[in-house]
């Protein structure tokens, strides 16, 4: 992304496109990734209701899968899933 | 309407100040209540309750909710002031720089008063000082009738600028002090303030915008540049706001300076508040005497008016400055350092003696301006300087 020089500002740094925050991939911060085992799931969607950066990826009432994108790794979904469904597992760097 | 034939009322300083805010009718009032400026709002307070004015007023519980409820009206659109002194605006401190970043028109009126500790209620600069480094604007009144006709120009500065803008006075001499204040009708106010233009409104649905976002090492510096360039370019409406408001109203509020008798004069003394009032009596006593005497008084801090200062004061001989607040730097008060850099870049300048008077509201008076002059006149006969600041009324 070409950044902008000074001039090229709005004064007091109004942003107009929004939203703007699906451009920042969030995704880069994770050291550990969580793994989802579709044939445990029951797709209760807790996970979906508990996931901070809503990374659960839903589809006519079912998680279809985890948008790495977005997902920071924090494990909440591994925790708070009854059926063990999801597993993190550490980044290979 | 010229100013002989127009009306006049006796006001004290906060009088005055609640008197504009009526005509100027904001939309919203925020504030809380803090000694010297309490009366500001109180009075403000009353015509709200009778149905004067269509404000929305909003007491809150400390001064830091009340700059962010001007924050979060500003952003809507609104015309929004305020009213502080001392530790209110030292309370609002962190806030400050958020209005002024995000370009927020604000009015604030100011009761100078010293900071605590030891804790004072009385006049210093030590607050407004505490706070020129904040990105508003800063203009300070000599007198009552001054506050009004200032408080107006700046709702027109402040929108204009879309920068925050403080008014102040000085606490108890000004703000508590019955003087002559000449007031324009209603009417005219409205016509000369008209209505806000802003820069971008959060109320407005149809065009979402995201504000104060993170701005991290890519763009701090692009933003601090852009935002400087805001406070320069403020200069110039600083100056056609108040010729403007001359021309139409007769009225002659200073805009930047004021000069008193500088023309011809070796010595100048650069004051800021009511104490120019006290030097202007002594000038006047001296230039009986055929001495070359003069007064330029700042009325201007944020931005700071370096080229009017360097031109005013290159062929003076001797520039006394006095600053009502310390900066404990070791080298003199605040608009003493900054008048002496604005001046070094000059090949012919004055020689510049800080004095620091009037702490903690410490009376200053007819003799202490004298001996400030006789000062500078030793220094000028010496041709020299040689104490880096000096403290007027101390008990050695
Ligand atoms: S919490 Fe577990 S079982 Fe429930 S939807 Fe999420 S992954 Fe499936
Ligand atoms: S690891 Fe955290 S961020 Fe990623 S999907 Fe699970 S709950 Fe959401």
């Amino acid at each position: 992304m070409k950044l902008k020089t000074w001039k090229e500002l709005e004064e007091g740094g109004v942003v107009r496109n929004t939203p703007t925050s699906p451009q920042y991939k969030t995704g880069d911060w994770r050291i550990k990734t969580p793994l989802f085992s579709e044939s445990d799931c029951t797709h209760c969607l807790i996970c979906f209701l508990y996931c901070p950066d809503s990374a659960i990826k839903v589809k006519l009432g079912k998680v279809i899968g985890i948008d790495l994108d977005y997902c920071k790794g924090c494990g909440i979904c591994a925790n708070v899933c009854p059926k063990g469904a999801i597993s993190m597992k550490e980044e290979e760097i | 309407m010229k100013v002989e034939t127009r009306k006049f009322v006796a006001k004290t300083g906060n009088e005055a100040a609640a008197f504009a805010m009526k005509q100027i009718n904001p939309d919203v009032v925020a504030a809380y209540p803090i000694t010297p400026s309490s009366e500001i709002v109180m009075i403000f307070s009353k015509y709200v309750a009778d149905g004067e004015v269509d404000t929305e007023f909003i007491p809150v519980e400390s001064e830091h909710s009340a700059i962010s409820v001007c924050i979060g009206a500003s952003a809507s659109g609104a015309r929004v002031i305020t009213a502080t002194s001392s530790q209110g605006l030292a309370l609002m401190h962190e806030i400050l720089y958020i209005a002024s970043s995000m370009r927020l028109p604000i009015v604030m009126i100011v009761g100078n008063r010293a900071l605590s500790g030891p804790l004072n209620i009385h006049c210093d600069h030590s607050d407004t000082m505490g706070s020129r480094d904040c990105g508003w604007i800063q203009m300070y009144c000599e007198n009552a009738n001054e506050v009004y006709h200032t408080i107006i120009n700046a709702v027109r500065i402040s929108e204009e600028a879309n920068l925050p803008c403080m008014v102040m006075m000085d606490g108890f001499i000004v703000t508590h002090g019955m003087e002559k204040v000449f007031v324009l009708e209603d009417e005219e106010v409205k016509s000369f303030i008209g209505k806000r233009k802003p820069l971008y409104s959060l109320l407005d649905v149809e065009k979402p915008i995201t504000l104060g976002s993170l701005t991290l090492f890519d763009y701090y510096l692009e933003y601090k540049r852009n935002q400087l360039e805001g406070v320069i370019k403020a200069k110039k409406i600083i100056n056609d706001v108040f010729e403007e408001y001359r021309a139409r109203f007769g009225i002659n509020v200073p805009s930047f300076v004021e000069e008193y008798n500088i023309e011809d004069a070796e010595i100048v003394v650069v004051v800021m508040s009511s104490a120019a009032g006290t030097f202007k009596e002594v000038v006047d006593e001296l230039r009986n005497k055929g001495e070359k005497v003069g007064v330029l008084r700042l009325k201007v801090m944020r931005p700071f008016p370096y080229e009017i200062l360097r031109e005013k004061l290159t062929n003076v001989k001797v520039v006394g400055v006095m600053d009502r607040a310390e900066t404990f730097s070791t080298m003199g008060g605040p608009l003493s350092i900054e008048l002496r850099a604005a001046l070094y870049p000059l090949s012919k300048r004055p020689l510049v003696q800080s004095f620091v008077f009037g702490l903690g509201g410490r009376e200053f008076g007819i003799e202490d301006a004298m001996k400030v002059f006789d000062i500078l006149k030793d220094i000028g006969m010496k041709n020299k300087i040689t104490e880096e600041y000096i403290y007027i009324g101390l008990r050695e």
